[in-house]
């Protein structure tokens, strides 16, 4: 009898809010949270715009200690983490700590803590033969993601399988699978998994305006995420955590913990063809979508609500459609559609957890967020994607997509259990 | 803006040192009206040339101007152009 | 799939020898590839020595095309030749394009260093429109699964796992789930590397990096002169197989089986706790339902951190005996290559099964302290049909992989441990 992995807990820090609720408010609201560049002065670059959070990691529990040797992505899947903990109500004195393992996702490491100790060392540049005497202790923990996942271990007491999954913009999928494989072939009984990234930095703006990704919308940064619309130009650059604490589905219900969903089903799969670029028939990731739906045993028409990658590049949401009405005929016209990344922006290898906290939220709450943003309909992309305001709908199944640089594409079902209400 | 003449022998060079050399594409004859593709480079391989013309001659050229330049000599006019 | 997954093919890309044969040769041979560090100037640093993949042995130039180069890190370079090796070792060539069921599983930990340290000074020293397009991809830590997965048109399930040490083991486990899953074929394993200056005093940083500039003497695990590892470059990709596909498919060699694997994570510091890597190895054994005396030789994650090697020989001594059961770290001839350290021990024990030779460890006077059997010198020809190989990444990561001989072997009569005792020397 294969073994049930449910969601029990969550936590979030994501642009326009720190905490679930907060992240849950904006989404419904239909409010973005993209604005200018604060983080550092943007006026050199090309896309000015990013969806950055208001977040000091004093004000969130963490020590003077932590906050010197953790980079930023690490500061936010550790708050996110002790919030899954906590609202998952599972007291973590009397387990087995064998018993529990983490996976965190992330695109790009510690790419700010990197960059600003690179400055020093190479003193801006100059020095291609860096400087080790200005080398901070903890250089290490950023050379090494890896330290993310340590982290969030040493915060929970973790000591069964730990890793970083780090599949470019899928990792935030990538990461939970990962962490529901274990738990099913019982290598683990619960796990602490998810995503995390801070990509706002400058090297990060300069390498995707090299390649025109990121929206030049300057002069409009709380519209400037525009998934699905006819006049998007490229995604908006965010930053953030979700994780959360998936265990057996007997054991959840045993302790009478709260389910959020069970995660169902998940396929992955690969363009194989261009580190960046996608091809227009979404072949593969029809094929993930289908994978995912097999494993959970549904059908297209199960599926209540797509949380879509959208992240506002002519390209991805043009394929991205392709692969809908690839993989789910004539139900990818009747099924809501809607990208989140319009509100928070896309934070790489993060937004994919973040997404999976939206849809297990709108399975909680039977609403689904909309695609903010979106006034001119493109011809191309002409499914029902939610524009602008949320809208109440029987949500028990949702599909929750990424595509990523790599050919990376991935999908995950996720339902709700026992009937449960909001 | 730069007062530099934008030869093929300029272009060929940039596209080398920004996305590599391709050594079993013969280049005799006929190279001004291949495009990209012809010779190998890909989407990103245009940008990073476009990005190093405009370092050297000063010369951008927007989203609109790189989709219409489908050949090389279509780069070479319109980097000439300014 | 109920049959244990098998290796059908192996690329190595090692300081000490380019491809398999190479390697293994010089391997047996107790010959080093650490040498001074030519790459860049490290004369200023406290680490002097590497094990470096010199671009003047390699040749990317004559190996892959010149586009790809333009977009790659020196490391991916090696990836993808490691990888191609692999695919021809296990004649899969030509027949992989467009299969949504094989995938490509790659460990990493650091991404493209090198490349992106060429970037980070291109934007501050001179703007940031002289940041390249190919930074988008060059560098991140998905980047070789990605380029593998491009140039061979895998289109199944891949992935990155990122582990510091310990990721050539994971990487390889979570190929096994993939073909669990219902893919029949992932290359998996890792290459990896970051020598450059950035990357360079980022690892010293780390604090087990050998400040000694001799070759002979910088990298000596459980010995009483341990004082750091030497930082390597390099790694193996294997082509891991479903059992029943790769008899399917007439895969012409079967190195051996993955049987058995477990991942645990070390407590943090002064919790009290105790370390974790006795628990990953006996899970590690467990999962493969082999018995400890059934093991023929330990591949060591050789930290040469006097109280790193005191944690890993104790619990090699706990689960198998004192003295009990070979060990060997013939990493002590190429450094430590971070995520395609593991793959090439992978690589390495499955080489020992088959032509029944255990490389040793070199340079090294093991020290009555530390309850281990360390191999100094190449042992063999003799039975050698299960090997496990252990793995750690600093901050706590454990994995431990068990490997075994093909199902052929089977039939072989097994040696006593004290017959084997009695002819061991060469």
């Amino acid at each position: 009898m294969p073994r049930r992995v449910v969601i029990s807990g969550i936590g979030v820090v994501a642009p326009g809010g720190i905490g679930a609720k907060e992240f849950w408010s904006l989404l419904s609201d239909g409010r973005t949270a993209t604005r200018r560049i604060s983080f550092f002065d943007p006026s050199r670059f090309r896309s000015r715009i990013a969806a950055e959070i208001d977040f000091d990691p004093a004000d969130h529990g963490l020590s003077q200690q932590e906050i010197r040797r953790m980079d930023r992505g690490a500061q936010l899947a550790v708050v996110a983490v002790r919030e899954a903990i906590a609202d998952s109500g599972l007291a973590f004195v009397n387990i087995d700590l064998a018993r529990v393992g983490v996976t965190v996702g992330t695109a790009v490491g510690a790419t700010m803590g990197l960059e600003e100790e690179y400055r020093v060392v190479s003193d801006d540049g100059r020095l291609y033969l860096v400087d080790s005497e200005y080398a901070v202790p903890h250089l290490y923990g950023y050379l090494v993601p890896s330290s993310f996942a340590r982290e969030v271990a040493w915060a929970c007491g973790a000591e069964g399988p730990v890793a970083v999954i780090s599949a470019g913009c899928t990792s935030g999928l990538d990461s939970v699978a990962y962490a529901c494989d274990l738990i099913r072939e019982g290598s683990a009984d619960i796990m602490l998994a998810g995503a995390t990234d801070a990509p706002i930095s400058p090297i990060t703006v300069a390498c995707f305006d090299a390649i025109k990704a990121t929206t030049p919308r300057n002069d409009d940064p709380e519209h400037a995420s525009r998934p699905f619309d006819l006049t998007r130009n490229g995604f908006v650059l965010g930053e953030g955590s979700a994780m959360f604490v998936l265990e057996e589905l007997e054991s959840a219900r045993k302790r009478d913990a709260h389910i959020y969903a069970e995660i169902a089903g998940f396929g992955a799969r690969c363009n194989a063809f261009h580190m960046t670029g996608l091809r227009l028939d979404g072949a593969e990731m029809a094929a993930a979508i289908k994978a995912a739906l097999n494993e959970a045993r549904l059908n297209p028409e199960d599926i209540d609500y797509i949380n879509a990658h959208g992240s506002g590049t002519k390209q991805n949401d043009r394929h991205e459609t392709a692969a809908f009405k690839l993989s789910l005929g004539s139900h990818a016209y009747k099924v809501p559609v809607s990208s989140i990344k319009s509100m928070i922006g896309h934070s790489l290898g993060a937004v994919g957890s973040l997404e999976i906290a939206a849809s297990v939220l709108a399975i909680q709450h039977n609403v689904v967020p909309p695609t903010a943003n979106l006034t001119t309909p493109d011809p191309e992309c002409d499914l029902d994607y939610v524009p602008q305001t949320a809208r109440q709908w029987q949500t028990d199944t949702v599909l929750s997509v990424g595509s990523g640089f790599g050919g990376f594409q991935s999908a995950m079902v996720l339902r709700g259990v026992d009937g449960r209400a909001a | 803006m730069s007062d530099k003449i934008f030869e093929l022998t300029d272009l060929m060079r940039i596209l080398r040192a920004g996305a590599g050399a391709e050594q079993d594409v013969d280049h005799g004859g006929e190279i001004l009206d291949a495009t990209f593709d012809d010779l190998g480079y890909d989407s990103i391989a245009l940008l990073e040339t476009a990005g190093r013309i405009n370092r050297e001659y000063g010369v951008t050229m927007d989203d609109d101007a790189l989709a219409g330049c489908t050949t090389l000599r279509r780069i070479i006019d319109r980097v000439n152009a300014g | 799939m109920t049959r244990p997954p098998v290796v059908t093919g192996i690329g190595v890309v090692a300081p000490n020898g380019l491809g398999s044969v190479d390697y293994w040769s010089a391997t047996c041979a107790g010959i080093s590839g650490i040498r001074a560090v030519e790459r860049f100037d490290a004369q200023g640093y406290a680490s002097v020595l590497a094990g470096e993949v010199r671009e003047k042995d390699f040749k990317a130039e004559e190996r892959l095309p010149g586009r790809l180069l333009a977009q790659t890190d020196h490391m991916t370079r090696l990836a993808l030749v490691a990888a191609n090796w692999a695919l021809e070792d296990a004649k899969v060539e030509g027949s992989t394009r467009d299969a949504l069921d094989r995938g490509v599983i790659t460990a990493s930990s650091a991404g493209g260093f090198e490349f992106g340290q060429r970037e980070l000074q291109n934007l501050w020293r001179m703007g940031n429109e002289y940041v390249s397009a190919y930074q988008s991809f060059a560098w991140f830590y998905a980047v070789n699964t990605g380029q593998i997965s491009i140039r061979h048109g895998l289109k199944g399930p891949s992935g990155v796992v990122v582990t510091d040490q310990a990721g050539g083991l994971d990487a390889i486990a979570q190929a096994r789930r993939q073909l669990r899953r219902g893919s029949k074929l992932i290359l998996c394993g890792g290459v990896d590397g970051s020598i450059c200056p950035w990357g360079w005093i980022a690892q010293m940083a780390g604090g087990r990096v050998s400040h000694s500039d001799d070759p002979a003497a910088a990298y000596l695990p459980f010995d009483d002169r341990a004082a750091g590892h030497v930082s390597a470059e390099g790694g193996a990709i294997l082509v891991l197989e479903d059992a029943q596909a790769a008899e399917d498919r007439g895969a012409p060699k079967v190195y051996g089986e993955i049987a058995g694997y477990a991942a645990t994570f070390d407590p943090q510091p002064g919790t009290g706790r105790e370390p974790a890597l006795k628990r990953a190895i006996v899970g590690a054994l467990a999962d493969a339902g082999v018995a400890h005396d059934e093991v023929d030789v330990v591949f060591a994650d050789a930290a040469a951190v006097p109280s790193m090697d005191q944690i890993e020989a104790d619990a090699i001594a706990a689960v198998f005996g004192v003295r009990a059961v070979l060990v060997t770290a013939p990493k002590s001839m190429t450094g430590r290559m971070y995520a395609g350290a593991a793959a090439l021990d992978v690589a390495a024990a499955l080489l020992a099964i088959r032509d029944g030779l255990i490389p040793p460890t070199i340079n090294v006077r093991p020290a009555r302290r530390y309850p281990v059997e360390v191999v100094t010198a190449l042992r063999g020809p003799m039975l050698v049909q299960v090997a496990v190989v252990i793995a750690r990444g600093q901050g706590g990561f454990n994995s431990v992989l068990v490997v075994r001989g093909p199902r052929g072997n089977a039939g072989r009569k097994r040696e006593t441990r004290e017959a084997r005792y009695v002819r061991q020397d060469i």
